[in-house]
C-alpha cells in the first residue's frame, strides 16, 4: 500500500468508558459511532464503508441506518481494528468506498446485550485445551511468560514495572479507571490470578467502545480536524490455541505484522515519537519491544524498569494508561488507535510534545492475531 | 447435585484417532510420510509440507515442561485452585497443554525443563485425557 493515502478524519470514544450499565452493547457502538460523525463534521449517509467485529456488520449497519457499499466483518480479536484500518485503507485507495466507519463496542463489564463466548467441544481448542482448565484470558494469555523470562533472562520485578509505568500515564489521563500511583511491591504483593501474574499485571474489565473514520488524503484536508494519515500497515495470524505457538520466546504474528508495517512505512526504530503495544497483560508490551525489533528481547525489561517508556522516557509507551489502567473492555485494540490519533492530533492528555510518527501495535486473542498501524501527522 | 465437571473434549473423525489412542494407554502423534515431520493436533494432512500422505504412531510418552501457569482465579468448573496449566514439550517434538500430577502446584515444585511422563486419566468410558508426572529414573 503506499503511504499517506488515506487518513483518520473522525475519531472517538464512547461518551462514558468504565462501568456504563445504562447502554447495551450495540448502544455502545452506536455511541461510539455518533460520536465519531459529529467529530468529522459528517452526517450517517456519508459512510458508504463499514466494519467491525464481534457484532456483525450487518447487525451495526442496519441498527445505525447505514447502506455500505463495503464491508469487512474481521474479527481476530482485540487488534480486529488494526485489520480494518488496513483494510480500509486498500478499499479507500482501490475506490470500493470513500468513507470508511469503524466501530468497537464491548459491554465488557456489564455484559449487557453480549453474546457470552463459548468454546465448542469439538472444535481443536474445546478437545486439547479446554479440558485442562484453562477459563478466560487470564489462564491462557499469561501461559507463555515462563519460557520467555527463561530465555531472556527477565525478572518478575521488571514484569511489575511495566504496570508501574503505566500507571504513571494514567494519572495523567482524567478518563483513565486506574488512577493512583503504585509501586512494585504494590504490583508483586496484590492478589495472584495466574502465577505468575497478579491482579495489577491483568487487564482492566471495563465497558466502553471506539469509532474512527477514515477517507482518501486528498479529501483529508476538507474536515475540521488535523488529518492522521496511514503511513504504515501490517498483519497477521498463528493459531488460536495459545500451545500451539511456534515458540514462547516471541509471538510469529507479532513478527509478521511489525515488520511488514515498518517497510511500508519506510521508517526506522528512531523516527519512532510514541509507541502502543497493546497491553492485555503485563508481559505484552516486552513481546511487542523485541518482536517489532526495537531492541532483543533480553533487553526489554530493562528497557522499560530503567524509565525509558515512562514520562518524559525516550520513547512514550502506552500513554493512555494501557489496558492495564486506563481501559479494557476485551477487546482494546480500538483504545490504543484513539490514543495513537490523539497524539497525532496533539490532543491526548498526556500529549508527547512534537510526536509526528506513531506506532500501534495490537494483539488478538491470546498471541493469536496482530495488526500494525502506523500514523503520521505529517504528509 | 454433582460436582461441576471438567469440560469434556468430542473428538471429530480428524482426532478419533488420537483418543481412541487415549483410551487405549497410547499417546498417539502423526509423522508425515513425505517429509516426515512430526505434528500435533492430529489432522490428516501435513502442515509443513501438505501430503496427505501420513501415519499415526505411538509416541514415547516423555518429554519436558516447557511453560506453565498456576491458576488462582477464575477457575474452570472440575478443577480446585491452585492448580498448574501446562504446556509439554514432547520428546518427538510437538506441543501440547496439559495438567501436572503427582507434583505439588507451585512455582519451586515445577521447574521449567523438568522431566516429564505421560499418564492416563480416564474422565469416562469414552474419553482419557493425556496428563503428565514427573519422570520416574
Amino acid at each position: 500500500m503506499r503511504r499517506n493515502q488515506v487518513a483518520v478524519v473522525g475519531a472517538a470514544e464512547t461518551t462514558e468508558l468504565g462501568v456504563i450499565p445504562n447502554m447495551s452493547q450495540i448502544q455502545l457502538h452506536a455511541d461510539a459511532a455518533l460520536n465519531a460523525i459529529a467529530d468529522a463534521g459528517l452526517k450517517l449517509s456519508d459512510i458508504d464503508g463499514f466494519a467491525t467485529a464481534v457484532e456483525t456488520p450487518q447487525q451495526m449497519a442496519h441498527y445505525l441506518g447505514i447502506t455500505p457499499t463495503w464491508v469487512d466483518g474481521t474479527s481476530v480479536g482485540g487488534c480486529s481494528f488494526m485489520l480494518h484500518v488496513r483494510h480500509a485503507a486498500a478499499a479507500i485507495e482501490a475506490g470500493l468506498c470513500k468513507t470508511v466507519l469503524i466501530t468497537h463496542a464491548e459491554s465488557g463489564k456489564s455484559m449487557i446485550g453480549k453474546q457470552p463466548r463459548f468454546t465448542a467441544p469439538d472444535s481443536l481448542n474445546g478437545q486439547f485445551e479446554a479440558p485442562f482448565g484453562v477459563y478466560g484470558p487470564p489462564s491462557m494469555f499469561p501461559i507463555p511468560v515462563l519460557r520467555f523470562m527463561k530465555t531472556h533472562g527477565i525478572t518478575h520485578e521488571q514484569l511489575a514495572m511495566v504496570a508501574v509505568v503505566q500507571r504513571e500515564w494514567a494519572a495523567k489521563n482524567p478518563r483513565a479507571t486506574m488512577k493512583d500511583p503504585i509501586t512494585v511491591a504494590d504490583v508483586l504483593n496484590s492478589r495472584m490470578i495466574a502465577y505468575p501474574f497478579r491482579l495489577l499485571q491483568c487487564c482492566l474489565v471495563t465497558d466502553g467502545g471506539g469509532a474512527l473514520i477514515l477517507t482518501s488524503a486528498d479529501r483529508a484536508k476538507d474536515f475540521p480536524n488535523k488529518p492522521v494519515y496511514i503511513l504504515g500497515t501490517g498483519e497477521s495470524v498463528e493459531t488460536p490455541m495459545v500451545s500451539q505457538m511456534k515458540t514462547f520466546d516471541s509471538s510469529r504474528a507479532f513478527k509478521v505484522a511489525g515488520p511488514l508495517a515498518f517497510k511500508e512505512a519506510g521508517i526506522t526504530h528512531k523516527d519512532v515519537d510514541h509507541l502502543m503495544i497493546y497491553d492485555a497483560f503485563a508481559h505484552l508490551p516486552l513481546y511487542g519491544l523485541g518482536d517489532l525489533g526495537f531492541m532483543p528481547h533480553e533487553e526489554t525489561g530493562k528497557f522499560i524498569a530503567d524509565g525509558n517508556t515512562r514520562p518524559g522516557g525516550k520513547l512514550p509507551l502506552n500513554t493512555n494508561g494501557g489496558g492495564l489502567s486506563y481501559m479494557h473492555s476485551g477487546m482494546y485494540g480500538m483504545y490504543a488507535l484513539q490514543e495513537s490519533v490523539r497524539q497525532m492530533r496533539g490532543i491526548a492528555p498526556a500529549q508527547v510534545p512534537n510526536a509526528k510518527i506513531s506506532v500501534c501495535h495490537g494483539v488478538g486473542g491470546m498471541f493469536a492475531a496482530s495488526g500494525t498501524i502506523i500514523f503520521t501527522n505529517e504528509k | 447435585m454433582a460436582e461441576p465437571a471438567r469440560a469434556k473434549p468430542k473428538p471429530t473423525p480428524e482426532t478419533q484417532h488420537f483418543w481412541d489412542g487415549t483410551k487405549a494407554g497410547e499417546l498417539r502423534l502423526q509423522r508425515c510420510d513425505a517429509c516426515a515431520n512430526v505434528y500435533f493436533p492430529p489432522r490428516p494432512f501435513c502442515p509443513s509440507c501438505a501430503s496427505r500422505k501420513v501415519s499415526v504412531f505411538k509416541a514415547s510418552g516423555k518429554g519436558k515442561l516447557y511453560s506453565y501457569v498456576i491458576n488462582h482465579r477464575p477457575a474452570a468448573p472440575g478443577f480446585t485452585p491452585p492448580y498448574a496449566i501446562a504446556v509439554v514439550e514432547l520428546d518427538e517434538g510437538p506441543r501440547m497443554m496439559s495438567n501436572i500430577i503427582d507434583c505439588p502446584q507451585t512455582p519451586e515444585a515445577l521447574e521449567l525443563d523438568m522431566p516429564l511422563e505421560v499418564a492416563f486419566e480416564a474422565l469416562d468410558d469414552k474419553i482419557t485425557l493425556p496428563l503428565f508426572r514427573p519422570a520416574k529414573g
